[in-house]
């Protein structure tokens, strides 16, 4: 705490209170995202290994980075989202509202602890993976920048998310219709090269493509786009979206009539 | 001296909803001020301005001397505010809560030594520990005072905090508040309870439809009644004649209000005329609840 500047510690407590929260029901949070992980793993790997290659690479080793970085957006997303809904619906959201903490701030806060999120799960997946399979990581600073620059565009999106919903059911539809499908049509279980030419082109408007392929391009250094082209694309996806949310939150959207 | 609230001509609008017309309105620094009205007269919003959790459509409200709007860090350092719901975040217990509830403010350790005390003083000491899901309604309700009060801000609002209280916890939260006031603390609350304004604070502000409509000290506001109330339980109806006098009535029993003493034996002279029997007279002084009546129209 004595590292933090008087300044920083307002924003600096709701990044700690964001990380503990997640971190009291990491069971949920950590332990079922990487659980699930393992079975898809488990059961694609199986069922293709052998069967398929993709760019000269074997299926299961293919296939792990996709899963890893599916389900770290995924984990940010939920992160900012649930947390903005639920403080939202309990009405324990104005205990933040009430102090000095600038818009700025707490959009900060909220992202790190996303991205925090995103990193915790991306890693337990990794180090529970390579007890099994040899898996190399040819780049770790592309893979480093894609778990970041990939979580904060998702923390943002949940934040942009949470501040929208009202309800419960209205951000269960927003995973299960959004990011889910942009998940799920991103590249993660194939290579867009063996989908057909119009899927090909539908799949280079989703930026979870680009997240997942330059995350993969870090660990065997192919790719089916440059990674400078995919990095570039996240991040100003990233900005994109930490506009949009920014924007709200300055103006209150939904938090301050 | 720059005073704890200064709201000047602060509307608040809703689509057609004229939620506040107009507030005018200073609170000095050191003051118990109360704030009536009934459900939807405009409290909550007025608190909520103060606040910054709502944005005036227009007007401006300062928290000693700092504008809410474009000077909200120092008018929120400035400002603890206790919410009317019971609201609470289940992931912590009581004093995790109420630190970060400081380090919300940009407080560190150096504040435990506070926190410990309002935790004390609250009665919390043996919940500290507990999980917020896990306290009782009262409790929520102490941890709610402690959490507006970690900043030790000179200006506390307390928005109707006895609802749903029970009495020993009522009384030892005015005794808590009442000590918070004769240290400098600056209070201001939203209640029902008319009686606790008369006791508690100096000066009552009644709002009604988005405007104050009496702003006085509790004691010119009961000055505004002079007279005296005439409670009568009797035999039969109340006779005609006597009814330009009531205040209210249940069943059989009847509220008169006089404007001086010896009206009392015109009353009863005219029930006796009537062949009414009296069954139960009691002569009671005005309260804040007859000013209120008077002036919203509904207690």
């Amino acid at each position: 705490m004595n590292l933090i500047s008087i300044e920083m510690r307002g924003p600096w407590t709701l990044f700690k209170k964001e990380l503990l929260r997640f971190w009291r029901v990491s069971f949920q949070t950590v332990a079922a995202p990487v659980m699930t992980a393992l079975l898809y793993l488990l059961v694609f790997s199986h069922v293709l290994e052998g069967r398929v290659q993709v760019h000269g690479v074997n299926y299961t080793s293919f296939l792990i980075p996709g899963l890893i970085m599916m389900s770290v957006l995924q984990n940010a997303f939920a992160n900012s989202s649930s947390s903005l809904i639920q403080s939202k619906v309990m009405g324990n959201l104005v205990f933040v509202l009430l102090t000095p903490i600038s818009y700025l701030e707490f959009f900060l806060a909220f992202l790190a602890a996303a991205i925090a999120r995103g990193l915790v799960v991306g890693l337990g997946i990794y180090l529970v993976v390579i007890l099994f399979i040899d898996l190399p990581i040819i780049h770790p600073l592309l893979v480093l920048a894609f778990t970041i620059l990939g979580s904060a565009l998702l923390g943002a999106f949940g934040i942009v998310a949470g501040m929208w919903a009202d309800k419960f059911d209205q951000m269960a539809a927003f995973q299960n219709f959004i990011i889910m499908p942009l998940s799920f049509l991103s590249g993660v279980f194939y290579s867009i090269h063996s989908l057909p030419p119009f899927w090909q082109e539908v799949s280079h408007l989703n930026p979870f493509f680009y997240i997942i392929d330059g995350f993969r391009y870090g660990f065997f250094g192919v790719s089916d786009m440059s990674p400078a082209v995919s990095l570039s694309i996240v991040a100003l996806s990233f900005f994109a979206i930490a506009w949009l949310a920014l924007h709200m939150l300055k103006s209150g959207y939904k938090l301050r009539g | 001296m720059i005073p704890a609230i200064k709201i000047e001509q602060v509307q608040k609008h809703y689509g057609n909803l004229q939620a506040l017309r107009g507030i005018d309105l200073a609170i000095e620094q050191g003051e118990f001020f109360a704030l009536l009205g009934p459900n939807g007269a405009g409290k909550s919003t007025l608190i909520n301005l103060l606040a910054g959790l709502i944005r005036p459509t227009s007007g401006r409200l300062s928290v000693m001397g700092f504008d809410v709007q474009t000077q909200y860090r120092q008018a929120r350092h400035a400002l603890g505010v206790v919410p009317q719901e019971l609201v609470f975040d289940p992931f912590f217990n009581v004093r995790e809560m109420l630190r970060f509830q400081a380090g919300y403010f940009g407080l560190g350790p150096e504040n435990d030594a506070w926190v410990d005390e309002i935790i004390e003083c609250l009665g919390l000491a043996d919940k500290a520990h507990t999980n917020m899901r896990k306290l009782s309604g009262g409790m929520k309700r102490r941890a709610l005072i402690a959490q507006a009060l970690v900043h030790k801000p000179p200006v506390i609002v307390l928005d109707e905090p006895t609802a749903g209280v029970d009495v020993e916890l009522r009384q030892m939260m005015w005794e808590f508040i009442k000590r918070l006031n004769r240290e400098g603390h600056t209070i201001i609350l939203t209640t029902h309870y008319l009686e606790e304004a008369e006791t508690l604070c100096s000066r009552v502000a009644m709002m009604k439809q988005g405007q104050i409509i009496a702003l006085d000290s509790t004691a010119n506001l009961l000055k505004k009644i002079p007279g005296k109330n005439l409670r009568l339980k009797l035999s039969a109806a109340l006779p005609e004649t006597l009814r330009p006098l009531l205040r209210h009535e249940e069943g059989n029993e009847y509220m008169l209000a006089l404007t001086e003493v010896a009206q009392v034996e015109r009353v009863l002279s005219q029930i006796r005329e009537a062949n009414i029997v009296v069954e139960d007279m009691q002569l009671i002084e005005a309260d804040l609840e007859d000013v209120f009546v008077d002036l919203v129209g509904q207690p």
